[in-house]
């Protein structure tokens, strides 16, 4: 082959390993998965899975807190998120040290966030401890109780809106540094506070970048699981973490897979939401 | 003027004040889960708690480390990280190097396959994955957990390298080619160099990604488990101490990783559009 002929194809030689591979550990499951949710034991089709998961005592609940989850934690993490993004284009000094720490959930993981949000929610943890202290309280106040959904969900969100927040930030930083300098200033001229700036200039250009955080978070949020566990115990109870009993304790690969499906559906469907709903007149990429 | 001057100090103070109410926001339940972690057994106990480690203990710590299984499960974290690294980076790299350095048909319908399998629930992969592994005898191992780690890090990885790539001089490689070098050679001394800080950025968030991962590890994993899948699995029959020591030495390390890649973090989930 020619010097050029190479050159042609050389990317493509670059690209077959990560081709090949994503080819078999993404379309590969994602068939298999659709093939154990809707196959019967004789090689039919069937919706019995179907029909398991749903009558299962666990399925309406597990649906339920997974959406209510979504709902309430989103909001909660978007706005907190902004909150940060700004704090860290806000050129403060020692920004690089904020940068630093509001970072470091993002590297925590699911369990080990769960474990810390239990150590101050549980009955002698540390905001019990806080409360006798400051004398708001005479006994433990018992937060995590099975009786106490409220509660129960509020320490979740809580616990998720610590974990999960960085991401956002992330994504919405570097979307802030895509925002040009004038329109910031231009704003000023024309005498806009510091509200105004964030209601009229900044969010309308955050666009994109918020698509995509609401994207990834909202995918993110239906496959949580750990930090419900770990928090709660089995006080709670969602779609992933019935998906993870069915397949280890009740040893259904076949509903599992049915609950995974799911899961598939619920994220495809957010995510055409969200493509559509905050469509921009030109093409933004994903 | 003295009172615009005034309310512009005064509005940088609460700036200030937000921005390390919102440091303590984040700092302060880790610091709490680290005294418990480094008090004495019996302190976790105490009621009211402590808001110090005193006095400080590696009692917790070492209690959870020589406990069944634990050390092994250290160890099953670390090398399925390891092997999730280098796979990803065998794989990663040259689909980035590509992205960041070639046009070609096709590009952006790479890019977008990419960018899209970044958010793939891990929930859908694993079940089927896990069947198909005990089909082929693969089941309970952790080289499958580390492939299995691969598909999950692999658009970052890609994302990542393109865009460290993409920040190397194209020019150095090109007068590396006019001084004698073949491109594999330009790249291998000129841009892999210039290269490595952000892959080693991208190494270490690889890492954590495959440390933290728990569903997977859980599905996949019987005998073989890493330390997440280990405390998941025991978490409603473990002591207070197993628990709160489990879940500092879980997160420990992200401590001290995120230090390092914190600027790189906006190649890794930052970039919209090209």
């Amino acid at each position: 082959m020619t010097r050029r002929h190479w050159q042609q194809v050389t990317p493509y030689l670059l690209l077959l390993p990560s081709t090949i591979f994503i080819l078999i550990f993404f379309s590969y499951p994602m068939v298999e998965s659709f093939a154990l949710a809707f196959r019967a034991d004789d090689g039919g089709w069937t919706l019995k899975h179907f029909e398991a998961m749903v009558t299962d005592v666990a399925f309406v609940p597990a649906v339920c807190t997974t959406l209510l989850l979504v709902v309430i934690i989103i909001p909660v993490q978007f706005v907190l998120a902004l909150i940060m993004a700004l704090l860290i284009q806000a050129k403060l000094k020692f920004s690089s040290i904020f940068l630093y720490i509001y970072s470091i959930p993002l590297g925590i993981s699911e369990l080990a966030a769960g474990i810390v949000w239990f150590a101050l929610f549980t009955e002698r943890g540390y905001l019990n401890s806080i409360l006798i202290n400051l004398g708001l309280l005479n006994t433990p106040f018992i937060f995590l109780s099975y009786q106490n959904t409220v509660w129960l969900i509020s320490a979740v969100v809580l616990a998720e809106a610590w974990r999960a927040t960085s991401i956002v930030m992330i994504i919405l930083v570097a979307g802030l540094q895509s925002i040009p300098n004038e329109y910031l200033e231009a704003a000023d001229v024309f005498g806009a506070s510091p509200w105004d700036k964030v209601w009229r200039v900044i969010l309308p250009l955050l666009k994109p970048s918020l698509q995509v955080a609401l994207i990834l978070r909202t995918i993110l949020a239906f496959q949580v699981f750990a930090v419900v566990l770990a928090v709660t115990g089995r006080g709670l109870t969602l779609l992933a973490a019935e998906a993870y009993l069915w397949y280890n304790t009740y040893r259904n690969p076949n509903v599992a897979a049915a609950l995974a499906t799911l899961i598939m559906v619920l994220s495809i469907a957010s995510t055409m939401i969200y493509l559509w709903g905050l469509r921009t007149p030109e093409e933004q990429s994903l | 003027m003295k009172s615009a001057a005034l309310r512009r100090y005064l509005r940088r103070a609460f700036t200030y004040l937000l921005a390390i109410v919102v440091a303590l926001w984040v700092l302060a339940p880790i610091y709490l889960l680290g005294v418990a972690a480094f008090s004495e057994q019996n302190a976790i106990y105490t009621f009211p708690k402590q808001f110090v480690a005193s006095p400080f203990s590696t009692d917790t710590i070492a209690f959870f480390l020589r406990s069944t299984g634990v050390s092994k499960a250290i160890t099953n974290s670390v090398i399925v990280a390891l092997l999730t690294l280098f796979f990803t980076m065998l794989i990663g790299t040259p689909a980035g190097y590509a992205i960041a350095r070639f046009l070609f048909r096709g590009r952006d319908a790479f890019r977008l396959l990419i960018v899209s399998t970044r958010a793939f629930p891990i929930v859908i992969l694993s079940i089927p994955l896990a069947v198909s592994f005990i089909e082929w005898d693969l089941y309970d191992s952790v080289y499958s957990l580390a492939l299995m780690h691969t598909a999950l890090a692999l658009p970052f990885t890609i994302l990542t390298t393109s865009s460290v790539f993409a920040s190397v001089p194209r020019d150095l490689e090109e007068a590396a080619t006019t001084l004698g070098c073949n491109q594999f050679e330009a790249f291998l001394r000129v841009a892999l160099p210039l290269a490595l800080p952000g892959l080693a950025a991208a190494m270490l968030f690889t890492f954590v990604l495959s440390w933290n991962e728990v569903f997977a590890a859980v599905i996949l994993t019987v005998r073989n488990r890493t330390l997440p899948a280990l405390v998941l699995t025991v978490l409603d029959v473990s002591p207070t101490p197993y628990k709160f020591a489990g879940g500092f030495v879980m997160l420990a390390p992200s401590l001290v990783f995120m230090f390092f890649i914190r600027k790189y973090l906006f190649n890794l989930w930052g970039r919209v559009t090209k």
